[in-house]
């Protein structure tokens, strides 16, 4: 079985910070992190690895930084990694993203591309659903389990009311929501073969095969119109008692300021 | 000179950290309270590779290195000493001489599985008349055929009961003095073999520390490390190594102690302010963490002369000494920041500062990395 993962490189905080012209995220001076619902796809790709000797390949499209993301899921135990890094990919949207992805995917051999949900920086969850589109392949979102047999999966697609239980033929793409795995700790042998033993692919807009006009910030159909910063609130008070007492409180509260 | 850790050393820290602070630090307080060796957390460890970091791979370790290691035994100190002090014993003075000493045979048969995690190390070489004077050793080996018969008892042994693995150190010419040392592996089990009761101490409380007692028994002359006479000088260069690891475990209470007073001092408040905003309260910090800083240097530094191949005797006795030193003064003005809370059980700064006294005397106290280094100074 070949699986390829798709990664993100993601700020590490909740305090994220906007440039203000171009409405795109300040990551200088903020620790990274994989993405963590694309880490709880790595690591169902490594059970795979561990119990169907799959190989596995991670992939992410980034600045030459995102590096660490690939080194990190090395050091998990990826046998493959690649950083797809170009001029020509910068001020991407989850179009153009897809775009690069995919054309990076035509060229390396798959059973399974596993996605992560969404990207904690982004919130888009359209990347992997895209990706799937730009290959023609069938895609399942929301995968919190899955089971593999001969030339397919099944998985369990989550809904907040339900979940599906869906058979569904290899080459194909699923997107993992967090609960999917509990991702590993790197090993220590591992870190230290990521960065001594271990290479990470470097292709550019040349190696993979897609159409440049798809690519980049022209690439993008998405326009940031406007961003801004959520301005700070005060912190809130909280009243104990019973639902009437509750209920009083409120609408006291309410008429104090004027809303009812 | 470069100052900053490479890349893949901030890795490695960022991963110990995250193992430190979600498997290690919840047991910490209870590890302690009921004087309970933390057994569960040996395979974790085991499993991602820290109970052999600067072992090559092809004898189970890691294939990393002593700047590593120190790391591992500094953030897992941080969370817990009495996990730091296992990973440390274990590591540094279980393993180390075989790996540095073995032959090739001895590798295979006890270093891998001690790389591995899957066994646990320990080392003998204290006795009731044997501490700081090292070379009066009453523990005696002597040759009986293909063995060793070995007979007598050593005190305080780390890792104790749950170790399988112990270096153990006796006479076996004893008009010869230190240089009629030799250094044995002996395992858990061997006919003869048994320990005394657990010690009950002010700190470290959950790591086991035992006596062990040797009446008869018979150990395979295989298992003599290195050659007859050569067990004070395994002896006293495992202890070297030890100390970078002892060095370590201190600078991780000491990190300890001043986040723990950081984030206090910053809550509570006293004449309406937090007490952080107090000079007295931000001279004392200030001094806390240049002194955190200073030892990291000193333990960081003696690491790296370790593998770089360069002496690091000194280096390991200044880091051992300064390190140990720092964590007793710090985790002291912690309690003292924290006032009255500090004392109780409830906050974590007074376990910090009984964990930390033992620091400034295992493997050698205060006064010998005095000696060590004075000896080097006045060479």
């Amino acid at each position: 079985m070949r699986i390829v993962v798709c990664i993100k490189q993601v700020p590490d905080t909740n305090e994220v910070r906007l440039d203000p012209k171009t409405g795109t995220l300040i990551r200088e001076g903020v620790p990274s992190i994989i993405n963590p619902d694309d880490k709880s796809g790595l690591e169902a790709a490594l059970l795979l690895k561990d119990s169907h000797n799959a190989h596995v390949t991670v992939i992410t499209m980034g600045p030459p930084q995102a590096d660490l993301a690939l080194r990190e899921a090395l050091a998990m135990g990826a046998d493959r990694a690649i950083l797809l890094t170009d001029r020509a990919f910068a001020g991407a949207d989850t179009w153009a993203t897809s775009s690069a992805i995919a054309g990076a995917l035509r060229h390396i051999p798959f059973d399974l591309i596993i996605a992560g949900r969404q990207a904690i920086d982004g919130d888009t969850a359209q990347v992997g659903p895209q990706i799937a589109e730009h290959l023609q392949l069938p895609s399942v979102s929301y995968v919190e389990a899955l089971t593999p047999i001969d030339g397919g999966l099944i998985v369990k697609r989550a809904f907040e009311d339900g979940y599906q239980r869906i058979k569904v033929n290899f080459p194909c793409l699923i997107t993992a929501l967090k609960e999917l795995s509990h991702p590993r700790y790197m090993r220590v042998s591992g870190i230290y073969e990521a960065f001594r033993a271990r290479e990470v692919e470097v292709w550019n807009v040349d190696q993979i095969t897609v159409d440049p006009a798809n690519l980049g910030l022209k690439g993008s159909p998405t326009k940031v119109k406007k961003s801004f910063t959520k301005g700070a609130k005060s912190a809130g008070k909280v009243f104990e008692g019973d639902a009437k007492e509750a209920a009083q409180v409120i609408v006291e509260k309410l008429k104090e300021r004027f809303i009812l | 000179m470069e100052f900053g850790l490479s890349k893949e050393h901030q890795m490695l820290r960022d991963m110990l950290r995250q193992f430190a602070s979600t498997e290690v630090k919840p047991l910490a307080k209870e590890v302690d309270e009921l004087e309970r060796f933390p057994e569960e957390t040996i395979p974790k460890m085991a499993e991602i590779g820290l109970m052999g970091i600067p072992f090559p791979k092809a004898y189970g370790g890691a294939g990393g290195d002593n700047l590593g290691y120190a790391m591992a035994v500094e953030e897992l100190s941080r969370a817990c000493a009495t996990t730091g002090v296992i990973v440390s014993a274990h590591t540094s003075l279980g393993a180390c001489p075989i790996a540095e000493f073995g032959t090739e045979a001895q590798k295979l048969k006890y270093l891998v599985p001690l790389a591995k995690g899957e066994h646990l190390g320990a080392f003998g070489l204290t006795e009731p008349n044997a501490g700081t004077d090292a070379g009066a050793q009453q523990t005696t080996a002597i040759r009986d055929g293909d063995d060793y018969i070995i007979n007598g008892s050593k005190i305080f042994i780390t890792n104790a009961l749950y170790a399988d693995t112990y270096i153990v150190m006796a006479m076996t010419d004893k008009a010869a003095g230190t240089k009629g040392i030799s250094a044995f592996i002996m395992e858990k089990g061997m006919p003869g073999f048994t320990f005394g009761p657990k010690e009950k101490k002010l700190g470290i409380r959950g790591s086991a520390t035992c006596e062990l007692i040797f009446d008869n028994v018979r150990v395979p002359a295989e298992n003599l490390l290195a050659k007859e006479g050569h067990g004070f000088k395994i002896a006293m260069k495992t202890l070297d190594g030890g100390r970078i690891g002892i060095a370590a475990q201190a600078l991780g209470i000491a990190q300890a102690a001043l986040d723990a007073t950081v984030s206090y001092t910053k809550e509570r408040k006293q004449f309406n302010r937090p007490i952080s905003y107090f000079q007295n309260t931000q001279f004392q910090i200030a001094d806390m963490s240049m002194q955190v800083e200073a030892a990291r240097l000193l333990v960081y530094r003696a690491a790296w002369c370790k593998d770089q191949g360069l002496p690091y005797s000194k280096e390991a006795a200044m880091a051992k000494l300064f390190a140990s030193e720092v964590a007793m003064t710090i985790t002291t003005k912690a309690v003292q920041l924290h006032g009255g809370y500090g004392y109780t059980r409830e906050y974590d700064v007074e376990r910090m500062m009984r964990d930390a006294k033992i620091t400034e005397i295992y493997e050698g106290t205060s006064e010998v990395q005095r000696m060590v280094i004075a000896a080097a100074a006045l060479k």
